[in-house]
């Protein structure tokens, strides 16, 4: 992969191994590679989807990306930077620039919170300064760009439904402003009619705000469409990668082949 | 629907109606409006909507597994080889549930006991409905060995969080199955799942189905695991059956805008759509 102008983050070698078994005094008996030697970058308001089946190392990746879930191995760089030689002080600022958006819109948002609390959380750390009236109308608007309304602030995570839960999930991500965000599974517990509206908010929002994301699913028909490149993952390796459309078409790799047969058609 | 439906029908359901009461004296805030449908024997009924729309209570309401009045209400028929289900009780109905209509459901991970392993809650199942078995332990094994557990002793002994998630899934088909029932209720049974393992559960479903000649009502809200499997498609709305008819016909040629739109909403491979549809319910409302 060459160095192209609008490369925002790229992921040289990534390794992450867990050590497995072993009880609270022995010491572990194999070492499980998750990740596995991967590379990948991804562009400037462009998307890099992610697939493979549970298991492959695809959300472990992401997480690693912002600091997560621990490196062993390899290095990421952001806009040119090694985020791994950073100590947590120098990384902060890059807690800003990047976000997260989780699979599970029921435990990814603490239920003895109100919206406005949710949402105030990461404006009160990325900007100490803005005053209590901003920071309330800055919350009303987000929840009007991930479609919800500005009133919904006063409630609890309990009196949403699953895919507006995902929409608030994406206002918190969207609170700091961004510009790069993993999109871990972010519809794989939605239904399809909700999933739609999911995956078509976050292309207006990537073409509004200017986006880069890392979509990460197991359904191939989902990150065809809304992907740019599309990077098959299994048992911690990326397998094959190129353009969506053409990895669809013509996929070469015998994983990638199996995981086209398994999307439902009719 | 189709009030002339051949009178051979397995199971039979009437104007079913089921409201919820949030309190004591409350307003009864009814989510099924008077739903009918039929499963002969060895036929796939598919009930499609989406969450909310009222297909899960239903398929729960066939063995009485919603909660009693006042509250939630319950009333029309359910008829199972001529004996009507909704006024036995709670001692009759246990011998068809499990026997005679068995379920699974959507999330494997919660539905399994933790603190029990797989073969005590197959075994039990199995105790209870053939108190005469011998062998059980045998049994069980095979009947995991029938979904295509290959090592069916170990996983006899393992624990649920043992199993991925594909495993344990096919572990609760293996309890669903191991009393032989007529009907199967599968509740959402792929949707916790990646679409490899779909894949295969839908797969292994089809043949025990076939093999079985077992009829199969299949919950879901995804019409793309409809197409090889089920015989009849019925589609439901708010409460409502808007739609009902053979699945080749209803997913070439949908008739209710509910249901085009939800054929119209799933990724399709290869598909170069700018943006998906979505449901536009203030239209669909509009219409009905």
């Amino acid at each position: 992969m060459n160095e192209t102008p609008d490369t925002l983050l790229e992921v040289k070698d990534l390794k992450v191994h867990y050590a497995t078994g072993g009880g609270l005094l022995g010491s572990p008996k194999s070492v499980t590679k998750a990740v596995d030697g991967v590379s990948l970058c991804v562009k400037r308001g462009r998307t890099t989807g992610l697939v493979g089946e549970s298991g492959s190392g695809k959300t472990t990746i992401g997480r690693a990306l912002v600091r997560l879930a621990d490196v062993t191995a390899g290095d990421i760089f952001y806009e040119g930077v090694s985020l791994r030689a950073l100590d947590e002080r120098q990384f902060f600022p890059y807690r800003k620039r990047m976000q997260m958006i989780f699979q599970d819109p029921f435990n990814s948002l603490n239920p003895r919170m109100r919206l406005a609390g949710i949402l105030e959380e990461p404006l009160r750390i990325h900007f100490p300064k803005m005053s209590v009236q901003k920071r309330a109308a800055r919350t009303g608007e987000l929840l009007e760009q991930v479609g919800l309304s500005a009133d919904f602030r006063a409630r609890y995570p309990h009196e949403f439904s699953g895919g507006q839960r995902q929409r608030i999930g994406i206002a918190r991500a969207l609170a700091v402003e961004p510009e790069f965000i993993v999109c871990d599974e972010p519809v794989s517990a939605l239904d399809v009619s909700v999933q739609a509206q999911i995956v078509n908010l976050l292309k207006d929002l990537q073409k509004d705000l200017g986006l880069a994301y890392l979509f990460i699913a197991h359904d191939l028909a989902v990150v065809e469409h809304i992907s740019d490149e599309v990077l098959v993952m299994t048992q911690g390796k990326i397998v094959e990668r190129g353009n969506a459309h053409e990895v669809v078409a013509h996929p070469k790799n015998e994983y990638t082949q199996k995981l086209i047969a398994a999307v439902p058609r009719f | 629907m189709n009030v002339n439906e051949p009178s051979t029908a397995l199971l039979e359901v009437r104007d079913l109606r089921i409201g919820f009461r949030s309190r004591m004296g409350g307003p009864l805030n009814e989510v099924v409006h008077g739903v009918s449908f039929s499963i002969g024997k060895g036929q796939v009924l598919a009930v499609v909507g989406e969450s909310g729309s009222g297909k899960s209570v239903s398929a729960l309401s066939l063995t009485k597994l919603l909660p009693s009045p006042p509250a939630c209400e319950v009333s029309g028929t359910v008829r199972y080889g001529g004996r009507e289900l909704l006024g036995m009780n709670e001692r009759a109905l246990r011998e068809i549930r499990g026997r005679h209509i068995a379920y699974i459901f959507q999330e494997p991970s919660t539905s399994l006991n933790p603190v029990f392993t797989i073969g005590w809650q197959i075994k039990e199942a199995v105790n209870l409905h053939f108190p005469k078995k011998e062998n059980v332990r045998a049994h069980v094994e095979k009947a995991l060995a029938d979904v295509g557990i290959r090592d069916a002793a170990r996983v006899y002994d393992a624990y649920p969080h043992e199993l991925s998630g594909g495993m344990q899934q096919r572990a609760m088909i293996a309890m669903a199955l191991a009393c032989e029932p007529a009907i199967l209720v599968a509740d959402e049974p792929t949707t916790a799942l990646d679409v490899t393992i779909q894949k295969q559960i839908l797969d292994l479903l089809k043949t025990i189905r076939r093999e079985r000649e077992m009829a199969v009502l299949l919950i879901t809200h995804n019409f793309g695991i409809v197409a090889d499997f089920a015989d009849e498609v019925a589609v439901m709305f708010r409460g409502d059956i808007v739609e009902r008819g053979k699945t080749a016909d209803v997913l070439k040629n949908p008739q209710h805008p509910y249901t085009r739109a939800l054929i119209a909403c799933i990724p399709m491979l290869g598909d170069t759509r700018q943006r998906l549809t979505t449901i536009d319910h203030a239209q669909l409302e509009a219409l009905s």
